[in-house]
């Protein structure tokens, strides 16, 4: 391996949105001709690196270098310029145009006078392209009969059209299958022969150690370690993704678990999981635990009757019910925090007390006329046994933070004293005192005999709160660890392999 | 841009000063403050409405005579009895743009059935009926397909409207019963007529409905964020058929009413009244996005259009000339708040 100085790198780069540090002091470094992979578990700042790197996002502070040079990316025209481009999980191109237009969009080749398109060089360039490549793919077809892997190829060279020096491939394999894997792999391998340096951003760890030659973890936003992939096994990057600092102390009770309140048997859907079975007990703290895309949200929404095609059996406390819409999840005593707080979980424009009156006004206001004022006293006894910040209940949902947000949709449905309470990614994008209080409050609630479910992403969550986790992968119900089985090892390469290993 | 309409007030109200401490909100609800009432869309339409009237009054002599007055309603109370539901749709989000032609569908209707010998009840009864059929339509393939409701209304518009051409072609029905002219015609007290006495009591029942009942809140919630109302148990798809099929009825009744005050139904009846009712929706602060509005708002709005139009009538105003009026005055009306909230944000 050669050991040469780095070309592009990236020095003590720090980016926050509100509530969250998405980047603390980070640094990273891509040599040319080599492969280095940025591993990190969800919510690690990868994607915001991807997104700083690209001109999309400015650093607050740090520093970029190119061969060296300082560089400031003010806009994502300036990234291309310097030969940076980006492969997205999800490449976004135009369905309705040819091959050659998506490859030379926005940076079109001209001519003559008039500066006209010049049609003719670019199809000739396109294909010259495809050809370096090795796709099989005519400049002339539209992208939208093209397969997915074959819509990759296209980014790619898309991204050599502006002659790459820095290429960045954004879990480039997430939707492809094992052959089109096999074809990039060959296409990232000719990228390195001609001197770019490349970025493979993945979740698998065979990946990872077929392609990469040096890699870099990231941990809740901070540079962990790197190094050369030969040097390194698994367990040892396992180890650096999920290592804890020992500070981070959840307020877990163990509570006395009851009868059985929730059965789920079969649950399937066509696209997304597949014969999930499980059951939960009063009092218990069911975490799901699994990589984005691994079918938990879907899962929970479909207890929650949003989910039309799930087939399966539930059953609340050995009665079979029937579940079509929220509305008779809620009759059942099945509520669903959702993860997107902001579409889904609240109404931003209205106040927070009819927010939380919302899902029951019929059983506040029995003959259809409206009281505020039993609505606001309801709403009140919740707000404050949540402790949202507001100066009174009447705030819009949109003036408050992130946390607050979250707090309203709790206490909404814990004002229809439910039974089981589904959280997902409960504390995903608040600060860390509204995440210590929404965790508390999950102790307190199965204490008083509640139910919940926990979908989290984020590992320490899961192991520090859950009584038991179900591990998904791809839609499958991979491994259920009791809470002396936890160790992080096992959860995640549960998570990434979708095989159970034996502790 | 702000989805309610009010009026922009860059000085912090002292009330709502941001106090952060935990449990510092009180227990009881605290009541909208005068200052905010003033500061409210109504409030301005109302002004305007009084400067219309001031206007008018010293433009003619003849517009502050009760019964002129009263003639003067008889144009606007029909659209304006279909507005009111129709208010509750746009705020639903969703819209129905083939209310004129359920009045002439429902009109065709009525004239045949009185041809056949139908009395003044069974003819109320068509009407409303048909106007519900209208609306079921339109609300089961916009609920059921998931079409946007401006496309589905577009094409209903014009099915109603040339089903009511293919049933009575060049015709012209005026076989009414005697007394069938009561409903457009009649007056219950002395300047008030039937017409104008029903929109009046329509107007509280909306009023009650959408600011006094779960129906109401329901409405506005669909409004502003419909996935979150559906997440929230709220069943979507059902209020907003329930709000289709409210205003087919109400078209139904205005064709009742329009078709007495005729005596008679030509397969044009209503012709463009669509528009008119939306702009009396608009003008009465509803958002075309939905989410936000009040039937104070449309209601006074109701009388701004009316007022305007009568006095322009009194000043021999041409028709063409009024229309002109009546648009620039919708533009001017609600570009206002929105460009005095940009003057008045302007760094200065």
């Amino acid at each position: 391996m050669t050991q040469s100085t780095p070309f592009f790198s990236l020095r003590g780069i720090c980016k926050s949105f509100p509530g969250v540090k998405a980047l603390d002091d980070v640094q990273l470094d891509l040599y040319p001709g080599e492969v280095t992979a940025l591993i990190g578990e969800n919510g690690a700042g990868k994607s915001t690196l991807v997104k700083t790197v690209t001109g999309i996002y400015q650093p607050e502070s740090g520093q970029l270098m190119l061969e060296g040079e300082p560089l400031i990316l003010s806009s994502p025209d300036k990234a291309r310029e310097h030969g940076i481009t980006a492969i997205h999980q999800e490449t976004v191109l135009f369905d309705e145009l040819s091959v050659t237009e998506n490859i030379f969009a926005g940076h079109y080749l001209r001519k003559g006078f008039f500066s006209t398109l010049d049609w003719p060089t670019m199809h000739k360039r396109a294909q010259q392209i495809l050809e370096s490549i090795d796709a099989p793919l005519s400049a002339n077809t539209l992208l939208k009969h093209l397969s997915i892997g074959q819509r990759h190829m296209v980014a790619i060279a898309r991204a050599l059209s502006f002659d790459a020096r820095v290429v960045i491939l954004d879990e480039p394999t997430a939707a492809l299958s094992h052959h089109e894997t096999q074809e990039l792999y060959a296409i990232v391998n000719k990228l390195k022969q001609a001197g770019c340096a490349i970025l493979f951003i993945s979740h698998k760890f065979d990946e990872i150690f077929s392609i990469a030659d040096r890699f870099t973890v990231f941990r809740d936003g901070k540079y962990i370690d790197s190094g050369v992939i030969s040097e390194v096994d698994e367990s040892q990057l396992v180890k650096m993704m999920v290592g804890r600092s020992v500070d981070q102390i959840y307020p877990k009770v163990t509570v006395a678990l009851g009868e059985e309140v929730l059965k789920a048997e079969n649950l399937s859907h066509p696209t997304e999981f597949d014969d999930i079975s499980f059951s939960l007990k009063r009092g218990e703290i069911l975490g799901f635990y699994g990589l984005v895309g691994a079918g938990r949200t879907e899962l929970m929404q479909g207890l929650f009757g949003v989910n039309e095609l799930m087939t399966g059996r539930v059953s609340i406390e050995g009665q079979t019910v029937s579940i079509k819409s929220p509305a008779q999840a809620i009759a059942q005593g099945i509520v669903y925090v959702p993860e997107e707080r902001q579409a889904q979980g609240a109404i931003l424009d209205l106040p927070i007390y009819q927010n939380i009156g919302l899902p029951q006004l019929s059983k506040v206001n029995t003959n259809g006329w409206l009281s505020n004022y039993a609505e606001y006293q309801m709403a009140d006894k919740f707000a404050h046994r949540l402790s949202v910040k507001a100066p009174n209940w009447l705030e819009k949902v949109e003036n408050l933070s992130g946390g607050n947000q979250q707090k309203v949709v709790i206490a909404k449905w814990l004002a229809t004293l439910p039974k089981v309470l589904i959280l997902d990614e409960p504390t995903k994008g608040i600060d860390i005192g509204s995440k210590a209080a929404v965790h508390a409050f999950m102790s307190e609630l199965v204490e008083q005999g509640l139910s919940v479910i926990m979908v989290s992403s984020e590992l320490p969550e899961v192991m520090g709160m859950a009584d038991r986790i179900i591990v998904m992968h791809e839609g499958l119900n991979v491994c259920q660890l009791n809470r002396d089985e936890f160790t992080a090892e096992r959860i995640v390469s549960a998570a990434t392999n979708g095989r159970q290993e034996s502790a | 841009m702000d989805n309610s309409r009010t009026i922009p007030n860059t000085a912090q109200d002292p009330d709502n000063t941001l106090n952060n401490s935990t449990g510092s909100a009180v227990s009881k609800l605290p009541s909208t403050s005068i200052k905010q009432r003033l500061m409210s869309w109504e409030f301005f339409l109302l002004l305007i409405t009084a400067a219309v009237c001031v206007a008018n009054s010293f433009a003619s002599p003849y517009f502050l005579d009760p019964w002129n007055l009263s003639d003067a309603t008889f144009n606007f109370v029909e659209k304006a009895i279909v507005a009111l539901p129709l208010a509750l749709l746009i705020i639903c989000r969703e819209i129905d743009l083939s209310v004129a032609s359920i009045i002439a569908l429902a009109s065709v209707a009525m004239g045949y059935a009185a041809q056949w010998g139908a009395d003044n009840t069974t003819l109320l009864i068509i009407g409303i009926s048909v106007g519900i059929c209208c609306g079921l339509f339109n609300g089961l393939l916009v609920t059921h397909f998931a079409i946007p409701s401006i496309v589905i209304t577009i094409g209903t518009m014009s099915l109603f409207r040339g089903l009511s051409y293919i049933l009575l072609g060049d015709q012209v029905l005026k076989d009414y019963p005697a007394g069938f002219d009561y409903f457009g015609q009649g007056y219950v007290y002395w300047v008030f007529s039937v017409e104008f006495t029903l929109f009046l009591a329509l107007a509280v029942v909306f009023y009650l409905l959408l600011h006094h009942t779960n129906f109401g809140r329901r409405t506005y919630a669909i409004g502003k964020n419909p996935t979150g109302a559906f997440y929230s148990g709220i069943n979507v798809k059902r209020h907003r058929l329930l709000l289709f099929i409210l205003v087919g009825a109400f078209a139904g009744l205005a064709a009742v009413l329009l078709t007495s005050r005729l005596g008679s139904t030509r397969p044009t009846i209503a012709l463009g009244w669509e528009l008119s009712i939306i702009t009396m929706v608009v003008l009465g602060g509803v958002n075309i996005m939905g989410g936000s509005g009040s039937i104070h708002g449309v209601f006074i709005a109701v009388f701004l259009m009316g007022f305007v139009t009568f006095g322009l009538g009194l000043l021999n105003v041409p028709g063409i000339v009024m229309s002109i009026i009546v648009g620039a005055m919708l533009i001017a009306v609600i570009a206002c708040p929105v460009l005095l909230a940009r003057y008045l944000q302007r760094p200065r």
